[in-house]
Order: C-alpha cells, then structure tokens, then sequence
C-alpha cells in the first residue's frame, strides 16, 4: 500500500500523480477462504479490517454483489453520535465514536470525521424531560450529553429559528463529540486498509446459495463466480439480510423499509452543526461539499425498491422550512432511498447463529453508519473467537427468544 | 404514492392507508402451549420476501377495514388485493411484471 502524507503528496505532484497505483486490488476469488464476509459495505469492510488487524486472519474474501459502498453506506446522512439511553447500546456506540476519534490515522485515509456536535432539539415538555434523561443516563455511561437552554440552542446553531414557529424550541441535548464522517471514504478507507493486509475485496459477484455439510455447519457459498469454499461465513448485508439468510435455511426478526434522504445544491457553509428534531421530524447537516444533507423517513411498508413516495420527504421539508426559514430558498438536487433492515425492538444483531459457522450482523435500521468501526471490530472478534465481544454479547438473535430485549424502539432519542 | 384498491372502497391514495405488516400470520390457538422459539416466531420473525409479498392494510381514512395485499417488493406493484379472511390468491408467478398486468403503480 502506498501509504498517504503530505511528503508523499508533495513528491508525486513533482512527477505530475502518475506514481499512484490503484488503492485496492480487484482479485479473482481464490478456491478457499478462512472467513468470507457477505457485504462490502461499511460495516463488512471494517469487519474484514478488524480480522486481520487484530486477529491475524488474512486469508479473507469480502464478497459484494455491486460495488463497495455503493449500498446504504453511499445513501445515509453520514451522521456519528452514541447518546442513546440503554446501556448496551450506550456502550456499543460509544465504542464507535471512540473508533472514530482515530480512525483517520488508523486508516491512514482522512475519513473525515468531524466533530462538529449532534444537537437535538425539544419542542415540549415531554421532549425535555425524556432528553434530561438521556443526558443523565449517558453522563454515567459515560457518554457526553448536555442540556442547553433555548438560548444556548440558538447560540450554538445560530441559523434556527427557535420561536417563531408552531413548536417553538425549548431547548437541546448536545453531543459535542457527535458529528459526521465522509461516508464514502469510510468504505474506501477501510477497503484500502484491509486490501493492504491481504482481504481479497471480490466485487459484482452475487452470492446465490449458501452451501451446509452433513453436519449443517456451512460449507462455503455458491456465486455468480462460481463455489468458494470457507468455515466461517460473516452475513454483513443490511436489507438484504433476510434473502441471504433464507439461503441458509434461517427466518430472521428483521423487515426491510426503504429510508429516504435528499441534498441540496451546494451552499457556502451556513450550518455548523447536525440538528435533529424527533417532534416535528427534521433531520439536517452540511456536507464539506456544501449540501444541506437532510434524512427524511422510512416509507410505511417493506420494499427492496430504494426509493420511496415524495410525501415523505415534503414532511421533513416542511419542518426544516420553518426551523431554519434561510432556507426555504434552497433548491433540493437529489434524493435517494436505501433499504433499511429494521428489528423489533431498533437494535442491531451482532451474533453468532444457530448455523455452525455462520455470523450475523445486521438490524441497524435507520442508523448504522454511526456504528461502522465499532460494529465491524466486534463483529470480527466475534468471528475470529467464535465468541462475541463483551460489548455485543447483549446483541443475539436470541434476545427475542429470551426476552432480553434492548427497547431503544421505545426509548430512541431519535425517530426510527 | 402508491395508489392502493381497496376491496370496499376502490383506488385510492397510499395516504389514506396504514401499514399491517405481513399476513396470513395467525395467532395461536392455544397460547399456552407454545414454546419460546414458538412465541418469537409468531411474535418477531418475519419473512420479508424480496419479491410477492402477501401484506395486510387497513383504510384508515376510508372504511376503517382492514384487507390483504399482494405486492412485489421490488418494484412495489399491487398484484392483486384481497378481503381479510380470503386465502392468499395462488399461482400468481414468481416474476410478475407490473407493466404486463397493466396495472397501477
């Protein structure tokens, strides 16, 4: 890997850029794999990364039906935080963020992350006292989380309109360590990173059928490129999950729901901050590129389609329009849908299977991206060790089984 | 926006209608009898086809009713909707094509 700095960049502008080789190589997969990994998007990559980063497990295929990152990692709001009220999840996240914080240099690729701070803003009493909650309850995870007055919300993000509105805005709960990533770069960070280490990214190659021995542990996985041969087999899939893993004979708690976002046409930097509003559901940021990057809702039904009805998106237009009145002059360029795979209860599925040797990771629902490297280092523990990490050990299928559910449904600062 | 075909009420604007989630899903007929693996089964897995799917919807702002849907996930086309209590229409094919049917989208 030719490794990226400002010496490296200032040397090869001397030979006009045409010393860089590509980041990743695109290798024919070879008849054998120790790990294959279902899913290069974020999460798979950082999975793959992990594995043979920290577990010395190199001999590993990440198998994409598309492109890498071309599914919900290319079409969320690129938004990171971990103020979320449960312990598990609290912890889980909050791993995330800390992944983040030096990921850049982990990486050796800028993903950046930028911690400009998630502010979520109440409209009513209810509001307030469920984000004092969390602000408490992340405070003794650990999690910083802060209470701020009207004023400050203004202060802090001067473009909002904080009264004259329908549901004038009462105050905040602000992360400062939130923020956003470059969602792109995460995937192709992470990509370069564990190409470097010897995980074959094996992209346009479908998988078609998962393969049991007599003993119904898996075998290896049939594909457009034909049968591939490995022990252990990491789902990393998203709203998909359900289709890969009805070839393995498995029925999962998830359903799929297409997610919309949008963007606008580049503007000068007008928006320092995310803002989230779960009562009057607006949802927005600017990219470095300039866009307002604004994440609307799920569709009411389950569909593969990726895209969504307009009624959707005009509801958190509506409300963006009369929290931030500047911009009811901007021109809206994009929106998209990805297909999101939601559980019961809104929380993922980090586990192990009932299938020997097969491992799942799937149920972010309307917000994984903020996961990635923590959810992909986990996830590769839980691969290499057979065993989950302490941290998603709360996180199996057999929560539903069982009861343990983890409700963040009902406890979520945020719409899901 | 979806334009759904009520059984009662005819075509009408997706906004008029809430979601029901899979059909065809009874409950037991004999709770208590059911083991934990059985109850997560009922209560959570679901079959989230990417293709037909046999849904339930109600009419929330028409006639209140609830009814049966059998829409392609994929392109989000209503094949065929159906009263509550009917069974689910069979040999609809495996690759029905909105556009050859005709119908709405």
């Amino acid at each position: 890997m030719q490794k990226f700095s400002g010496f490296e960049l200032f040397r090869r502008a001397l030979g006009g850029h045409k010393s860089w080789q590509p980041q990743w190589r695109s290798p024919e997969p070879k008849a054998e794999y120790d790990v294959i990994i279902v899913g290069a998007g974020g999460h798979g990559l950082a999975a793959a990364y992990y594995l043979a980063k920290e577990h010395g497990i190199t001999n590993v295929a990440v198998i994409e039906r598309g492109w890498l990152g071309g599914g919900n990692t290319g079409r969320n709001t690129t938004i990171v935080r971990s103020n979320y009220l449960f312990d598990e999840s609290a912890a889980l996240y909050e791993h995330a963020v800390k992944l983040w914080e030096g990921l850049s240099a982990d990486l050796n690729y800028n993903v950046m992350y930028s911690a400009r701070g998630v502010l979520m803003l109440a409209h009513n009493h209810h509001d307030e006292i469920s984000f004092k909650r969390h602000v408490h309850s992340n405070r003794l995870n650990g999690v910083d989380n802060e209470w701020l007055t009207a004023e400050q919300v203004k202060e802090f993000c001067p473009p909002l309109n904080i009264t004259s509105m329908r549901y004038p805005i009462i105050g905040g709960a602000l992360q400062r360590r939130g923020g956003t990533a470059r969602h792109d770069a995460v995937a192709w960070g992470f990509a370069r990173a564990a190409d470097a280490r010897g995980v074959d990214i094996i992209q346009n190659c479908e998988v078609k059928a998962i393969r049991r021995g007599p003993s119904g542990a898996v075998e290896g996985v049939e594909t457009t490129k034909g049968f591939i041969r490995a022990k252990k087999i990491g789902v990393s899939a998203a709203g998909h999950t359900s289709v890969v893993m009805a070839m393995a004979g498995l029925r999962m708690p998830l359903e799929s729901y297409p997610l919309q976002a949008l963007v606008s046409e580049p503007v000068k930097p007008a928006f320092p901050t995310v803002v989230m509003s779960n009562t009057i559901h607006a949802y927005i940021s600017q990219s470095d590129k300039g866009e307002m990057v604004i994440g609307a809702g799920t569709d009411a039904y389950t569909s593969y389609s990726q895209r969504g009805a307009l009624h959707i998106t005009t509801h958190t237009l509506d409300a963006i329009c009369e929290l931030v009145p500047q911009f009811r002059r901007l021109r809206m360029l994009r929106n998209w849908g990805g297909i999101v795979d939601v559980t019961p209860d809104r929380s993922p599925i980090i586990a192990k299977t009932p299938v020997p040797g097969l491992y799942v990771n799937c149920g972010w629902g309307t917000g994984g991206f903020k996961a990635t490297p923590g959810s992909g280092n986990v996830f590769a523990h839980t691969i290499a060790r057979d065993a989950p990490h302490p941290i998603n050990a709360p996180f199996t299928l057999e929560r539903f089984r069982d009861g343990f559910l983890i409700d963040e449904a009902a406890a979520a600062a945020v719409a899901h | 926006m979806l334009i759904i075909d009520c059984p009662w009420c005819g075509k009408r604007p997706e906004i008029e209608f809430r979601y029901g989630g899979e059909a065809h899903i009874a409950r037991p007929a004999d709770p208590s009898a059911l083991s934990d693996e059985e109850w997560a089964e009922f209560l959570y897995n679901r079959t989230n086809p990417k293709g037909l799917h046999a849904e339930r919807w109600r009419h929330i702002h028409g006639c209140g009713r609830y009814f049966n849907a059998v829409r392609d996930t994929v392109s989000d086309f209503f094949v065929v909707t159906y009263k509550a209590g009917e069974q689910r229409p069979e040999n609809l094919g495996p690759d029905v094509d909105g556009a050859s049917i005709g119908g709405d989208k």
